[in-house]
């Protein structure tokens, strides 16, 4: 749904502040979102001084020292620190990424967190992926045949391998889909660059039997069709991958069905 | 509040099978309009500070006339698929949806018919 402004019970006001230790001597300002579904008060930027000679390189380590140390009601989802599960997804000073990749020295003054932007808040930094996941489901993403399984591996030569390069590298960390104004205003029915992305992996497999009923899937105005190449996605891919390419692809193979 | 599972939220009605005649034509139209929006500049030039006759002398030209008549209709086909698309991303409710959606099918119907009319009254010395 089309929103440019936030309702009423979402709009964010001045939160409280934590000040670093006495004697700290770089201090970085993280404002944090806020927002807890059991106390019914409207979300919060909470600020905390973040004594940066006793805290890690990357905007996670501030995180995980802030829980541990300065306030531990704050929620946020995190689980490899190394940029691998997605977990951390989040956005930084106005741009998606992880926080675990992201370091402090990447971005510019005070360091604003907020959640992946237009998905519904858990609590604090966690969105709700529900419908995200669902949408993944929903592309059947596994290897689907008719042959009979073969005895040993499904062979796949050198060059098929290649082109799923750039596309199995993907996290699923959402990074992309919340960046897209597409996929802000109609989530309910356009997949986004993630799930796009992860439809053309198997469409792109060589091994899959089954790329006709997939192009079938996703041939809808909706569905494939509410990209506009605004490119965003591939802005904000942590892994550096770009989803809108592979939504070409798909678009392409559209077009070329029917010839 | 609903009931039904995140997945059958996501499948709903199914795929509609179709987007992409749209997706092509709107390409199509927009690459015939890069050179008849050139030839219309250059005309525009070309024309400055000629008088009412000199320029329905130029439009009932037969060249000149089909090159209108084709830049008249692939623009307001490339409008039509083009608002589509605007009222498709920001208009929500089905009812609004399907009211725009007409208005603009007429409105961009009516314009066509009006100019191609007009350029065939002036090429057919109306």
């Amino acid at each position: 749904m089309v929103e440019f402004t936030l309702p009423k019970n979402s709009k964010v006001g001045k939160g409280k502040s934590y000040k670093a230790p006495e004697g700290a001597k770089r201090v970085r300002k993280f404002q944090v979102y806020r927002w807890n579904p059991d106390d019914g008060q409207n979300p919060r930027m909470d600020t905390y001084d973040v004594d940066l000679d006793k805290c890690g390189p990357m905007v996670l380590d501030a995180l995980i020292k802030i829980k541990n140390e300065m306030d531990s009601t704050l929620t946020f989802r995190r689980s490899c620190r190394e940029g691998i599960c997605g977990s951390c997804a989040m956005n930084i000073n106005g741009k998606n990424g992880l926080a675990c990749t992201t370091g402090m020295d990447e971005v510019k003054g005070d360091v604003k967190i907020t959640p992946l932007p237009h998905m519904e808040v858990v609590k604090d930094l966690v969105p709700d992926l529900t419908n995200f996941y669902a949408q993944y489901a929903s592309i059947e993403p596994w290897l689907k045949t008719e042959s009979p399984a073969p005895d040993r591996e499904r062979l796949q030569t050198e060059d098929d391998r290649r082109k799923m390069d750039g596309l199995y590298e993907c996290i699923l960390c959402a990074c992309c889909s919340t960046s897209c104004p597409s996929y802000w205003w109609n989530q309910d029915r356009y997949l986004g660059p993630a799930i796009l992305l992860q439809a053309y992996r198997w469409i792109a497999d060589s091994r899959d039997e089954h790329t006709g009923e997939r192009l079938d899937n996703l041939e809808d105005p909706f569905r494939l069709y509410r990209c506009h190449t605004i490119m965003n996605c591939a802005h904000a891919c942590p892994k550096g991958l770009n989803p809108a390419k592979a939504i070409a692809e798909i678009k392409k193979l559209m077009v070329e069905r029917r010839a | 509040m609903s009931l039904r599972t995140p997945l059958g939220k996501v499948r709903g009605l199914g795929s509609a099978k179709e987007g992409t005649h749209h997706f092509w034509v709107q390409r199509v139209s927009a690459v015939a309009l890069v050179p008849l929006t050139i030839w219309l500049v250059a005309s525009l030039v070309c024309l400055t500070g000629a008088g009412r006759d000199e320029v329905l002398d130029w439009l009932g030209s037969p060249v000149q006339a089909i090159l209108m008549l084709l830049l008249v209709i692939a623009g307001f086909y490339h409008l039509k698929l083009g608002i589509q698309v605007v009222l498709e991303d920001y208009v929500h409710g089905e009812g609004a949806k399907l009211a725009t959606s007409l208005l603009n099918t007429f409105v961009c119907f009516a314009g066509g018919a009006v100019s191609v009319f007009a350029v065939l009254k002036i090429a057919f010395g109306g």
